[in-house]
C-alpha cells in the first residue's frame, strides 16, 4: 500500500549500477581508454576544457568517458571538480601575440606578415563520409615545414598603427572572478568575456548568428583567428620574477567591425574579442561577435532591443550547467505544488460550472 | 563519487563556508532581503537543491542531526540523495523524525510538527525573486525592492481575482516580512505559509540564482491579500486515509486504472508518528505492519 515513493535508496543504487553497465556498452567491444579520447576526440576534450574552465586534457577525457560522451555532463563533472581545487595564485596574463601559431588566418587582408597559415582545419574539406576510417589503416604523414621562429604580428596592430581601429585602453585592474563573486549587473567587459568564454557553445553561437541576421547587426570581419600554444607564466614571490609553468593551447579571434563614428570621433573600426581554451574556432568567433554586440553602450550605439545586446539576458542564460540543471530539475517530484494547483483549479471550475448552471436555469 | 578523495567536513572548504555564513548573517539581519553570494558548483545539478545544500553545509556542525525532506517525505529520491551526500561528506547523524533533527533541509514543504528554537529549517529555492515573473530583469526587481515598490504584485493578485474569482497562486505564495520585504517562500503550498511565523531559524538558499535570504525566529510573515479576499491556507477536503489527520497537507494518490484516489499526509514522518500513536485512517494499518 502506498509504495510509490518508497525504496528510493535502492532504486537509486540500482539505477547507477545499470548506468555503469550502459556506459561500458558491449563488453565484447574493446574499452576506450582515456588517452584514446584525449588524442582522437581532441575537439570534444577542448570543448569540455573551455566550458568546464579547467585546462586539463586528461581530466576532460576522463569526464567524457564517464559521461558516455555527453559533453554537457562532462563539463559538469569538470566544473564540480574544479570548484574544490585550492587556488595557488594567478598567472601573468598570457601573451597571445607570442603564440606559436598552428593556424592563423585573416579575412581582412589577402596576405600579411606571418602569412595565412591554414593549419589543421575542416575548412575546405568536402563533408563526405570517409569510409576508410571505418576500416583500420595507417594515417599518412602530413608534409612538414620549418616553423616560424619570430612571433606572428597581429593584424589589428597594422590597423591600429594608422588609427583606423579603436584602441583598447590597457588596464591594470584585477578582473572580477565570476567563480568567486556573484554575477551582478551592470557587468564590465572583463566579466562579460569571462562569462562568454565558459558559456555554452551552442548558445553563444546562436546569439552570434542572431546578430548576423540583423538582431543587433555589427558587420563583423574576422580580422584574425589564431590557434596555438602560449606560455603560462607565474610570478614567484621568492624569486621576484615570473617563470614558465606550462603551455596552454588557445584559440583567439579578433573581429574588425564597422563603426559609423560620432560627433566627436571620426569613423573608426571597432573590435570584438574571443579567447577560448583549446582549438575551438566556432566558439571563439561567436564569442567575438557577441562581445561586440554587448559593447553598444560604451560605443554610443543605439539599443535596438536585440537579444545579443542585452547583457543581462545573454550572461544569465549562457551557462549550460546552470541551464541544464534547472531545466532538468522539473523531472524531480513536484506533486505537492501540483496538488495545490489541482485543488485551486477544481475550486475555480466548480464555481464556474455552478454559475453556468444558474444561468441556464434562468 | 567512487574516488577516494578526502573532502572537507560537509564538502565545502572553510573559506567558502565563511563566505556563505557572512551572507547568512546579513540575511538574518535584514529579514526577507535577498543577499547575493558566490554560489559554488556542487556535485549535484543546479536546480536540484544546490542552494539548500550549500546553506546546510555552512551551518552543519559534527554534533548536528540532519533530516532531509522533499515534498514532505524523507524517502523521495532527491531527499535520499542529499541525505546520503551529507552522510558521506560530513558523517553527521541523520534522522527521519522531525523532533530529533537540529537541521532540516526541505524542498516544497514545512513539516507539520511545530519546530523549536533549537532547530534550523533550510529551504531549497529555485527562483528567489517573488517579482521575477512580473519583471524578468534583476536590475529592475532590485530597484523595486529598494523602493518598496510592490504595486505590480498587488495588481497581479487583483487581476487573478477579477479573472478567476480567486488569487490563482497555490504555491510559492508571496509574503511580506516584518512589514518591509516581499519574499518568495519557495514553492511550498500556501497551506504552509502561516507556519512561517515560527520558533526555528529559517534559511533560504538559491544556488543557481546566487541568493540567500532568511527569517529570524518569530519574524512577522504576512501572506499578501486583500481585506475582502483574505488569504486562505487551503488543502484537500479529506482526512488522511492512513492516519486520519484532518489538519495536515495531503497528497493525492491515484490507486487504480479507474482513477480511484486516496489522500495521504505529504509529511511522512508526521503520518507515521500519528499511526504509531494509534491514530488510524480508513485505509490505515499500524506502522509496524507497514514497515515489514
Amino acid at each position: 500500500m502506498y509504495v510509490a515513493v518508497k525504496g528510493g535508496e535502492r532504486a537509486i543504487d540500482n539505477a547507477h549500477a545499470w548506468l555503469e553497465e550502459e556506459r561500458r556498452g558491449d563488453p565484447a567491444v574493446a574499452e576506450l581508454d582515456v588517452a584514446q579520447i584525449r588524442e582522437q576526440l581532441a575537439l570534444a576534450v577542448n570543448r569540455v576544457m573551455a566550458e568546464g574552465s579547467l585546462y586539463d586534457p586528461d581530466l576532460a577525457a576522463l569526464a567524457i568517458k564517464q559521461a558516455r560522451g555527453d559533453l554537457i555532463e562532462a563539463i559538469f563533472l569538470i566544473r564540480a571538480y574544479r570548484t574544490t581545487l585550492p587556488r595557488i595564485g594567478a598567472s601573468v596574463p598570457v601573451d597571445t601575440g607570442a603564440m606559436a601559431c598552428d593556424r592563423r588566418i585573416s579575412a581582412t587582408f589577402k596576405d600579411a606578415p606571418g602569412g595565412q597559415v591554414l593549419g589543421p582545419t575542416f575548412d575546405y574539406t568536402h563533408r563526405l563520409l570517409d569510409f576508410k576510417l571505418a576500416a583500420e589503416g595507417e594515417t599518412p604523414q602530413a608534409p612538414q615545414a620549418t616553423p616560424r621562429d619570430a612571433p606572428t604580428p597581429r593584424i589589428t596592430d597594422f590597423l591600429n598603427r594608422d588609427g583606423l581601429i579603436q584602441a583598447e585602453a590597457p588596464s591594470e585592474d584585477t578582473p572580477p572572478d565570476l567563480t568567486r563573486e556573484p554575477l551582478e549587473f551592470p557587468a564590465n567587459r572583463a566579466l562579460r568575456l569571462q562569462s562568454l568564454a565558459r558559456g555554452d557553445e551552442g548558445f553563444v553561437l546562436g546569439m552570434a548568428y542572431s546578430t548576423q541576421r540583423g538582431y543587433g547587426r555589427n558587420h563583423p570581419f574576422v580580422g584574425e583567428l589564431r590557434v596555438g600554444a602560449v606560455e603560462v607564466e607565474m610570478e614567484i614571490p621568492e624569486l621576484g620574477f615570473a617563470i614558465g609553468i606550462g603551455q596552454v593551447t588557445l584559440t583567439e579571434c579578433e573581429t574588425v567591425n564597422q563603426f559609423t563614428g560620432s560627433k566627436t570621433e571620426p569613423p573608426q573600426f571597432t573590435r570584438g574579442y574571443g579567447l577560448v581554451f583549446g582549438h575551438s574556432e566556432r566558439k571563439a568567433i561567436s564569442m567575438a561577435l557577441v562581445d561586440r554586440a554587448l559593447r553598444w553602450e560604451e560605443l554610443g550605439e543605439d539599443d535596438m532591443g536585440a537579444p545579443a545586446q542585452d547583457a543581462e539576458f545573454v550572461l544569465s542564460h549562457a551557462d549550460n550547467i546552470q541551464a541544464s540543471g534547472f531545466l532538468e530539475h522539473i523531472k524531480l517530484p513536484h506533486y505537492v505544488d501540483f496538488q495545490s494547483e489541482l485543488e485551486l483549479i477544481r475550486k475555480i471550475r466548480a464555481e464556474a460550472e455552478a454559475a453556468q448552471a444558474r444561468e441556464a436555469a434562468q | 563519487m567512487t574516488q577516494n578523495v578526502q573532502y572537507n567536513f560537509a564538502y565545502l572548504d572553510e573559506q567558502t563556508k565563511r563566505m556563505i555564513r557572512r551572507a547568512l548573517l546579513k540575511a538574518l539581519a535584514i529579514p526577507g532581503y535577498q543577499v547575493p553570494f558566490a554560489s559554488r558548483e556542487m556535485p549535484m545539478p543546479y536546480g536540484w537543491g544546490t542552494g539548500g545544500v550549500q546553506v546546510s553545509a555552512a551551518v552543519l556542525t559534527p554534533g548536528d542531526t540532519l533530516k532531509v525532506i522533499d515534498q514532505g517525505a524523507d524517502d523521495t529520491t532527491n531527499a535520499v540523495s542529499i541525505r546520503k551526500f551529507f552522510q558521506k561528506t560530513a558523517g553527521v547523524a541523520v534522522t527521519e523524525r522531525t523532533g530529533e533533527a537540529s537541521v532540516i533541509q526541505t524542498r516544497h514543504r514545512i513539516p507539520e510538527a511545530p519546530l523549536t528554537e533549537d532547530q534550523i529549517l533550510v529551504y531549497q529555492v529555485p527562483i528567489p525573486e517573488p517579482l521575477r515573473f512580473l519583471e524578468p530583469r534583476e536590475t529592475e526587481t532590485r530597484k523595486m525592492h529598494a523602493l518598496e515598490e510592490y504595486g505590480l504584485m498587488h495588481v497581479k493578485l487583483y487581476e487573478d481575482i477579477a479573472r478567476h474569482g480567486h488569487i490563482a497562486t497555490a504555491y510559492a505564495y508571496p509574503v511580506k516580512v516584518e512589514g518591509r520585504y516581499v519574499m518568495d517562500p519557495s514553492p511550498i503550498p500556501k497551506f504552509d505559509n502561516p507556519k512561517m511565523e515560527m520558533a526555528a531559524i529559517q534559511l533560504f538558499g538559491a544556488g543557481r540564482e546566487q541568493r540567500i535570504y532568511a527569517l529570524p525566529p518569530y519574524s512577522r510573515v504576512v501572506s499578501l491579500d486583500f481585506e475582502d479576499y483574505p488569504f486562505e491556507a487551503s488543502k484537500a477536503e479529506h482526512p488522511c486515509a492512513l492516519c486520519g489527520a484532518t489538519h495536515s497537507y495531503l497528497d493525492e494518490v491515484i490507486m487504480d486504472d479507474a482513477g480511484a484516489r486516496m489522500f495521504v499526509c505529504s509529511d511522512t514522518d508526521f503520518c507515521a508518528g500519528r499511526r504509531a500513536a494509534g491514530h488510524l485512517g480508513e485505509m490505515g494499518v499500524p506502522v509496524e505492519e507497514d514497515r515489514t
